[in-house]
Parts: C-alpha cells; structure tokens; sequence
C-alpha cells in the first residue's frame, strides 16, 4: 500500500493506455511521457505496462505502508526519501513507514512514480489508467487525494537488490540546437495543410508558440500568430488521436493530448508524430514550443531510435541483475 | 471523374490515417462506411476501424512500412461497399430544451432567423440514426438533423460543458454522454444514461440505432 499524503493538481494513475476502445468513444488515456514510465518499469523489472502514478505539480508527498522498490522517472525532481537525497532516473528502496517528498521540478513537466509489481487497481476495458472525462480506471476514476490509499501488486524480488540509475530519456534522445526550455517537435502534416496558404503554413513552421496556462492532459493550448486557412472549415466529425494539431477558428494550434477527444471537426495542420508526442507531455506551461516538418518514413524512424534506447535499458538492468546475482 | 469523386485519405501521424468518402452526409453513404470498416477492422496490423460521420479513422497495431498498399485497398474497398443496413433499436428520449445548459438555444434561433419554438420543433421532428460514437465515451453523432438549424462550431471551445447536453455542431446534432470541453452549442439537456464501464460492451448505443427525441419542456 501507498498513502498519499500530499497532492497538488491532477495527479493520477496511468499505464500506457487504453488503445482498442475508440469506437465507443472512449480515448487513449495513459501516460503523456510514456517513454519514462516503461523505462521506471524495465528498471524495476515490472511489466512495462504496469501501472504508475504522473505527478504534474509539487510539492508531492506519499508514505510507503511496506518495503518495496520504487523509481522514478520522467521530469527532473528534488526528491527525498527519509531524509535522504534522490535523482530522478534512479531506482531505490523504500521501507515501510518511509515518507517520500517530491519538492521542486526544475525541469519537465511530469514526473513519474513506478514501483516494483505495479500499482493495483483494477483493469477497467483493458487499462489501469484514469479516463477523466469517463470518470472510471485509475483510482476511482479520479485524480489522486490527500489520503488515498492505492494498492501495490507482489513486488518482484528481483528488483531489489540495490539501487540503480539509468540515463534520461531527454538526454539520450536530445535534437541538437534546441535552446533550453524551448521544445521541438517533429510533426508529419495532416489532412487539411494544404488548405492553408504558402505564407501561413511558413508562419506554422518558423513561429515560436507560447504553451498557455490552459494546456493539460486534454491538450496543450498554443499561442502565437493566427494561423487560419484560406476560407473557413468545417469538418464533419472524424476520428483523431493524440499528437493531432488542431485549428480552431481563432488560429491558435491545439494539440490534442491523451484525454482528448476521440473525435473532432476543427482542420487538422499536422501531427506531433508518436516518437516525440513525450517531449510534449514534458513540456511546461509558458514555455516555448516549435514544430519541424518530417516524412513518414522518418517518423517510423523516430520510432526505431526511442526502441533502441528502451532495448538498450532492458538489456543493462537485465545484465546488471544477473552480475548482481552472482556475487 | 474529378477529384471530389474520389475519397481522401491522409495521415494522423504515425499511429492512425483517415479515410474520408466522397459525397453528401447521408445514410448511404454512411452505411457504406459500416460495411468498409466492418472489413478493414480485419485487416492485418489495424488495431481498431473507427467510423466517423461519412469517414473512417484506421488505428495501426504497427504502423504500415509503406502507405500505398494500405491506400489501395481502402480505395478498392470503398469502390466495393454496399450499403450495410444495420437493424438497430429504437429509444426516445425526453429532452428539456433551452434552461442553463441548453442556453445556446437562443443563439441557434438568432443565428438561424427561426423562433425558438421553431428550433425545437424543427430539432425534435425526425428520427435520428446513430452515425457512430466518438469524442467521449458514449457519445453519440446523430444523422438526420434539418439543415435549417445548422449552426458552425463555435470559435474557441467552452472549457466545460453539461453532462446530458443536446447540442448542435455545424449541420450534427447529438447528445454529450459526461461533461467536459466542447465547441457545440448546447439547446437542451437529457438525463439518460449513455456509458456503463464495466460492460463489455460499454457503450448503450450503437451506430445503427435510432433515437427520437421528445418535447419535455422548453424554458427560457
């Protein structure tokens, strides 16, 4: 068992997502960085698909009701466990009665606690993690709450023999010349780009889009010049998912996150490809956020690199468990 | 043949791709979409087909190495698609028009010229088909709305809107299943239940089925 102790904003339980229920209308859910909750899972030999809890705003506090092994993973965080210092991206031990305090996020959006054997609630139409707008998965359907008490599968012995640090997915998986605290974002255009003049779709590209304090789950708010194709449109509704950069009429690009709707009719410019839909999701309020033009075939590429780095990850924690073993 | 004849497909990233018909929103066409996403959900790789009003949305296992097979076989299976009737039920639901959640409903009537009994009238008089489901869990797009009442989407979405809400999106009509974001404008409110997550089969209708709505009250 956890106890939450301390809980700002809408801090709840995701796994990677419910991704087979569309046609009831239900949308992905699931982690918005979903590269750093499988790697919290590879280092805690956990089903990658186990469950966490994404903790978007400190300060955070928990206590551990038992011994367990735990991770954390995503943004970078001050942390402490009893007292004790700890990094991000590293795995360690708790005790029961341990008091855990997340203080500051210096960078990210989104940090992420996994512990060994997963967090326990139940399956809800295939997925653990909290559908909001459904009000159901996750802990009750809702975001966490001072005193909530979540349920931790058997935690696997193996995971805890000693702690363990990993390199962060963001460094790994750095583009090069990006400033700091600017996010580029490979996007793949979409059905309705070409509804939009030459001069508009440069302004798309080379502005710099300000994240407004109205982005969430949902979706992140963008604000910059107005983007607006060349008459009107209407779409009749269709199927979207997450990474889809919506504009609505007043000209200022939406990207749909993981509880966006399933649906919508606003014209589509592009699409935050899935490689990069995490830097996203890490991205924090009032930064800055660009967008780069990129082929099909280099989104799947995109996709090779971030399976290369969680091959890499499984293969160390996997090699380190076994030295580990026979000493 | 030009090429407003053909359908138009195009990429939502690499997780998905839409498929858009060719045509008028009618239940022809509509029923076409059923029968080409009854047999694309069969296709290796697609995780789910997914109707939409008049298109379909293909979501990908794995993504396709290469799109153009994908592409051809949606265009051939288009070409291909009889109407499939889908013989679904019928409900009536009691609608309490205008009010606090329904307070677009004097807009719809500004915006259209009509009286805002004409609204409801106009809105309440046909038979509606489920197209299919989607923005939330449970909701419902209905085919058969009048065009007179046609309104478009708002300019930037209401960050909350009812549970229950009948509203009203360009030339769609439907019925929101939770609260939450929306750019439709609201002209009434039901209190049905559209949503039991812990059925199988979560969702209580169905494209294909047929809902009519009746007159409860109309409030100021």
């Amino acid at each position: 068992m956890i106890e939450i102790l301390t809980v700002l904003g809408p801090t709840s339980v995701q796994d990677l997502g419910r991704l087979d229920q569309y046609r009831f209308g239900v949308g992905t859910s699931g982690a918005m960085d979903d590269i750093a909750l499988r790697a919290g899972n590879i280092m805690l030999a956990n089903d990658e698909n186990a469950a966490g809890i994404e903790i978007p705003m400190m300060p955070f506090k928990l206590r551990f009701r038992q011994d367990m092994a735990f991770a954390l993973t995503g943004a970078e965080v001050e942390a402490e466990i009893g007292g004790r210092s700890i990094l991000p991206w590293w795995r360690s031990q708790a005790r029961a009665g341990d008091i855990l305090s997340l203080k500051a996020m210096p960078r990210g959006a989104r940090s992420y606690l996994t512990v060994s054997g997963g967090i326990d609630v139940p399956m809800v139409l295939g997925s653990r993690s909290t559908q909001f707008r459904g009000e159901f998965g996750g802990f009750h359907g809702r975001p966490l709450q001072p005193g909530d008490m979540l349920p931790c599968s058997t935690p696997n012995p193996a995971a805890g023999i000693g702690e363990l640090g990993i390199e962060p997915a963001d460094i790994i998986l750095a583009r090069s010349h990006v400033p700091a605290d600017d996010t580029l974002v490979r996007v793949v255009i979409a059905g309705e780009y070409e509804a939009f003049d030459g001069a508009t779709q440069e302004l798309f590209w080379r502005s710099s889009w300000k994240i407004t304090p109205q982005s969430n789950r949902y979706g992140y708010r963008l604000q910059g010049p107005a983007v607006k194709p060349i008459s009107p449109i209407e779409k009749r509704s269709h199927g979207i998912v997450p990474g889809v950069i919506q504009i609505p009429p007043n000209g200022q690009p939406i990207i749909q996150m993981r509880d966006a709707q399933t649906s919508g009719g606003y014209p589509k410019i592009a699409t935050v490809i899935r490689a990069d839909l995490w830097r996203v999701g890490q991205a924090k309020l009032g930064g800055r956020l660009r967008f780069e033009q990129t082929a099909y075939a280099d989104a799947l590429a995109a996709e090779a690199d971030v399976s290369t780095y969680l091959d890499r990850l499984r293969t160390d924690v996997r090699l380190l468990q076994e030295l580990r073993r026979c000493r | 043949m030009t090429a407003h004849d053909r359908p138009r497909i195009s990429l939502l990233g690499t997780t998905a791709l839409l498929f858009e018909a060719p045509g008028t929103f009618d239940l022809p066409h509509q029923r076409r979409i059923w029968a080409l996403a009854a047999t694309a959900s069969k296709w290796p790789g697609i995780r789910e087909a997914i109707p939409g009003i008049t298109n379909l949305m293909l979501t990908f296992e794995t993504p396709p190495r290469e799109l153009e097979s994908l592409i051809a076989a949606l265009n051939d299976g288009w070409d291909e698609a009889r109407e499939r009737g889908i013989g679904g039920r019928e409900i009536t639901l009691p609608v309490t028009y205008g009010g606090e959640i329904g307070s677009s409903l004097q807009a719809v009537a500004d915006y259209t010229g009509l009286s805002v009994d004409d609204v409801v009238s106009i809105h309440a008089a046909p038979l509606y088909t489920v197209f299919a489901l989607g923005s939330h869990p449970g909701y419902c797009y209905l085919g058969g709305m009048d065009p007179r009442i046609s309104m478009p989407r708002r300019q930037t979405p209401l960050q909350r809107s009812a549970g229950g809400s009948v509203s009203i999106g360009g030339s769609q009509t439907g019925v929101s299943a939770s609260p939450g974001p929306s750019g439709w404008h609201a002209i009434g409110h039901t209190t049905w239940k559209f949503f039991d997550p812990s059925r199988a089969i979560p969702a209580a209708l169905a494209p294909g089925d047929t809902i009519r709505f009746e007159i409860e009250r109309v409030l100021p």
